[in-house]
Parts: structure tokens; C-alpha cells; sequence
């Protein structure tokens, strides 16, 4: 089979740079004396003490931005769907609830859910006998449904654009060879437009993950919370909240690099 | 006798977009063996009625039988026919393997993949005994050496003759053939046209829409000549090309060559 080979051109990655080209020591240079100085004239003293609760705190960032980003995704892909093959009135449904989820600040809708639909909850006398009041007077549920509903609403959109864009011939092949509509959903449809959706879903679960800290101010106790309580004690302004910025850019690295191990799973060439 | 050996018979399609009448009464049948050839101007409906066997495309009018069973349809309201009943068209689009212009291979699966795709979820064959007719069918097409390779890697011809292998993974009644090549580079048609006609010799029942007159006139017992929307004439392939009666015929293939 040597006419299998020859067909396609040969993949010439782009040239690989040097890791040590003059700018790049420069930078190396810069970055060291930033740490050597955060190190040696930085208080650092209060980090043991703290240790165990900022665990606790990422934790519970972690567990914010998973459940709320996988339960969002969830409800994102039929918000997606109906707008492109739904009956109108759910699709005009999905379309305003995208419009105003996304037209509206997350910390507004953060507040109203907690300050406004949490107090008139509390009016209801049934309700507070009921087996909801446990959750329903904490601030977890309500950080986390806001979180997830703005995932909902951005990945709805992010959705909507992936299932247009899955090539028609592709779903038509499918109907060809006698799939049902469900099998074609589920084998073709969703993955294919999961596969097309992947490099900006990344980029929003990026964006969910900074979007976590807001819950803190409706007294969950995240990583956030937990350098706010570091510096109302040590009276410390830089290093906690140095600190932070290094947490959060580290789980930012891990969930880049995760998505980048789903992309590869599936090699693209987009003509 | 003749129920059996009749693995599609058409008659009397019409379809309509709107005002515009594609196809205007054309009857076809296809014993089993045929290796019929559909030729005809750009616009002529020849892709059109070949995507109706298989209602890809909804006739307005007229009946499809595959296999001695018609395919049932209902008015849709709006002046046009639906199939009356999902799983049957279902059931009966399952016997029928199409190749399109444009392969229209799954990119999210490997070669192999898109071959078991339909045998393993819409027939429920067992993956491995799938896989086994897979490689098979991959080593006839010279194939099997880029059974892992995902369709965006290789070649046209190379994604042409997967999605041949893939309509054969089902073991059709017919083989369906939308314009197979016209998507293709020149100096990539001839490895499909091997492929297709390697299937021709060996009785494979076949509808096929081309341009390759050539090809048409080696491979086919009958040939088909569309034009505006009706069967303008039809014969074994000696007659069409070598004796055409009709004067579009006539012009038609001295345009071609």
C-alpha cells in the first residue's frame, strides 16, 4: 500500500524555539529574584497554621466549580439542542434564558438569589418545616445553583453554536443507515459537537473557576474566604493574598492540561 | 419469484421543492444483480430520486418497494408525503448502503469505527464478530492498514472507500452511489472506481449516480438518462451510449466527451 503514504503532506511542526533565547533567560532572571524575594522578605510564618483550613478551602473551590460545571453542562445541552431543532416556544424558552443569564452580573444574580429569594423562603412557615429548610438556610446551595446556572447559560450558547456547526452530511449518513433519532443523538450528534465545543468549553471552565471566589461573599467558605480570614488576622496584605493568585493559577494549569488531554483523544485537521 | 429477485422497485416518484417539480413521474425497478447506471445533466434529479429510495429526500407522490415491501406514507399537511411509520423506513434503510459525494464519515471515530458504528448500534451485531466483517471488508477496500487513522488524515479517495466499506458493514440488499467520485481530485478516482467496480462484478445489486460515462458504460446492465425531471430513455449501456435515439441524449453525450 505505498500510495496510502504518499498522499498527504508531511506534518512540519513549527520551528522548535530554544528554551534559553536572550529574552527568555531575561524573564527566567526577572521571575527568580521575584521568588527569592517573596521567600526572603515576605512573612511566611503564618502559612503552617493556615495549612490545613486552605486545604479545606480548595476543596471546597474544587467541589463549587466541578458539580456546578458538570450539573450546568447537563442542563446546557438541551438548552443548545432545542434551539436548534426544538418547537419554537422552548427554543424562544432556552434563548431568553440564556439572554438574561448572561446580560445580568453573576454577583447580582449571586445576591438576589441569596439576599432576595433566601429571605422570602424564610416567610414560609411550611417551607421551614419542610425537609428542604436544612439546605435552604445554608449559603452552599445557593452559591452553587448560581454558579451552575450561569454555566448552564454560557454552555447553552457555547452548545447551541456546536450542534449547528456538526456538518449535515455527517447526521444525514447517520439517518441513511437507518439510526433512530435517539442512537444518532447519542453516537453521533452530542459527541461530535462535545468534540467541537472542547477548546472553548476549557476556556469557560476557566472562567467558572474564577467565577467560584464570588460565593464567598455570601459566606460559603472557599479558598478565597479562607485568605480573607488569613489577612483580617495577620493584618498581612501581599503574601495570602499572593498566595492565592499561585492557588489559583496552579489549579488553572491542571484544568487547562486536563482539557488538553481530552482534546488529544481525538486529533483534529480543520482544513 | 419476481417479489424475490426485486430489490427496489420504484414507481411513479414525483417531488416537488415549493413551485420547482425536481422529479416528474419516474418509475425504476432494480432485480437483484442489476448494477443500474443514473446519468443526466447537473439539475436533471438524478441525486434527487436516488435519495428518495431511501427517503432522505420525501417524494410528493408515488411509492418505494424494497425488497417486495412498500414503504408506507401518510399525507404531511402541507401538500407532501411522510413516512407513516419511523421504524419501518428505519428498518428498511438499514439494507440499504449509501455512499455519498462527500463520504460523510464520522470524524470523531477512527476508520474502523465508522465501519462497526451501524452494525453494532442499529443492528446489534456483536462488536467482535462486527470488528472481524470490519477488517475484512477494510482489507478488500486497502484499507486496513488505516483502520485507527480518524478521517480528517486521509485522503479523499482513502475516506471514499472507508464509506464504502461502511455501507458494505451492513450487508445491503442495494448498494446506493451518490455521485461517488465527483468530490474527488482527478488522480484519486480511479482507486474508488476500482473499488465500485470489483463490487459490480460480483453481482451486487447497485444504483449508481455518476458522471463517469466510461465507468457506467464498463460496470452497468442498464442505464438510465434523466432529464427534466423524466426518464428520458433507458438500456442496456451499449444501446445508450452506442446507438442513443433521443436528441438530449444525443447531446448530452457528445457533451461529455
Amino acid at each position: 500500500m505505498s500510495e496510502e503514504t504518499s498522499i498527504l503532506p508531511a506534518y512540519i511542526p513549527p520551528k522548535a524555539r530554544s528554551l534559553f533565547e536572550p529574552h527568555r533567560l531575561f524573564l527566567m532572571a526577572v521571575f527568580a529574584v521575584i521568588i527569592f524575594c517573596a521567600a526572603w522578605f515576605m512573612r511566611w510564618d503564618w502559612l503552617p497554621r493556615y495549612g490545613g483550613r486552605l486545604a479545606y478551602g480548595v476543596w471546597q473551590t474544587l467541589v463549587m466549580l466541578f458539580w456546578s460545571s458538570i450539573v450546568g453542562f447537563l442542563l446546557a445541552v438541551p438548552i443548545g439542542l432545542v434551539q436548534v431543532t426544538g418547537p419554537r416556544p422552548l427554543a424562544w424558552l432556552a434563548k431568553g434564558f440564556c439572554s438574561i443569564i448572561r446580560g445580568t452580573p453573576l454577583l447580582l444574580q449571586l445576591w438576589l438569589l441569596y439576599y432576595g429569594l433566601g429571605s422570602v423562603f424564610s416567610q414560609y412557615p411550611e417551607l421551614k418545616s419542610s425537609f428542604l429548610w436544612p439546605y435552604l438556610r445554608q449559603a452552599w446551595p445557593y452559591g452553587f445553583v448560581t454558579l451552575m446556572i450561569s454555566f448552564a447559560a454560557y454552555e447553552g450558547e457555547v452548545m447551541r453554536g456546536a450542534f449547528a456547526g456538526v456538518p449535515r452530511g455527517e447526521l444525514e449518513a447517520a439517518r441513511a443507515f437507518g439510526m433512530g433519532r435517539f442512537t444518532m443523538f447519542r453516537r453521533i450528534w452530542l459527541p461530535r459537537a462535545i468534540h467541537r465545543a472542547l477548546p472553548t468549553l476549557a476556556g469557560e471552565t476557566v472562567l467558572q473557576l474564577k467565577s467560584t471566589p464570588l460565593v464567598a461573599t455570601i459566606t460559603v467558605i472557599d479558598v478565597y474566604a479562607i485568605i480573607s480570614r488569613v489577612r483580617q488576622d495577620t493584618f498581612l496584605t501581599y503574601e495570602p493574598l499572593l498566595l492565592l493568585a499561585l492557588i489559583y493559577l496552579c489549579l488553572t494549569g491542571i484544568l487547562v492540561a486536563a482539557f488538553r488531554f481530552l482534546e488529544s483523544r481525538i486529533p483534529t485537521r480543520e482544513a | 419469484m419476481a417479489d424475490s429477485a426485486q430489490a427496489i422497485e420504484v414507481s411513479n416518484l414525483h417531488k416537488r421543492f415549493g413551485p420547482l417539480e425536481v422529479l416528474k413521474g419516474v418509475s425504476l425497478t432494480a432485480r437483484q444483480g442489476d448494477v443500474i447506471a443514473i446519468i443526466g445533466g447537473s439539475g436533471s434529479g438524478k441525486s434527487t430520486f436516488l435519495r428518495c429510495i431511501n427517503m432522505l429526500e420525501l417524494p410528493s407522490a408515488g411509492t418505494v418497494t424494497i425488497h417486495g415491501e412498500t414503504i408506507a406514507m401518510k399525507k404531511d399537511g402541507h401538500g407532501g408525503l411522510m413516512p407513516a411509520d419511523r421504524r419501518q423506513v428505519q428498518r428498511l434503510r438499514s439494507q440499504l448502503g449509501m455512499v455519498f459525494q462527500s463520504f460523510n464519515l464520522w470524524q470523531h471515530m477512527t476508520v474502523l469505527q465508522n465501519v462497526i458504528e451501524v452494525p453494532v448500534h442499529v443492528l446489534k451485531v456483536p462488536k467482535d464478530k462486527a470488528i472481524e466483517t470490519a477488517e475484512a471488508l477494510l482489507r478488500r477496500v486497502g484499507l486496513y492498514e488505516k483502520r485507527d487513522a480518524y478521517p480528517a488524515f486521509l485522503s479523499g479517495g482513502q475516506q471514499q472507500r472507508a464509506a464504502i466499506a461502511r455501507a458494505l458493514a451492513i450487508q445491503p440488499l442495494v448498494m446506493l452511489f451518490d455521485e461517488p467520485t465527483s468530490a474527488l481530485d482527478p488522480e484519486l478516482v480511479g482507486e474508488v472506481l476500482t473499488v465500485i467496480g470489483d463490487l459490480a462484478r460480483e453481482k451486487r445489486t447497485m444504483i449508481l449516480v455518476t458522471h463517469e460515462m466510461k465507468f457506467a458504460r464498463e460496470v452497468s446492465n442498464h442505464v438510465v438518462f434523466l432529464h427534466g425531471g423524466v426518464i428520458e430513455e433507458q438500456g442496456p449501456p451499449d444501446a445508450i451510449f452506442g446507438a442513443p435515439k433521443s436528441e438530449r441524449l444525443k447531446k448530452f453525450i457528445s457533451s461529455i466527451h
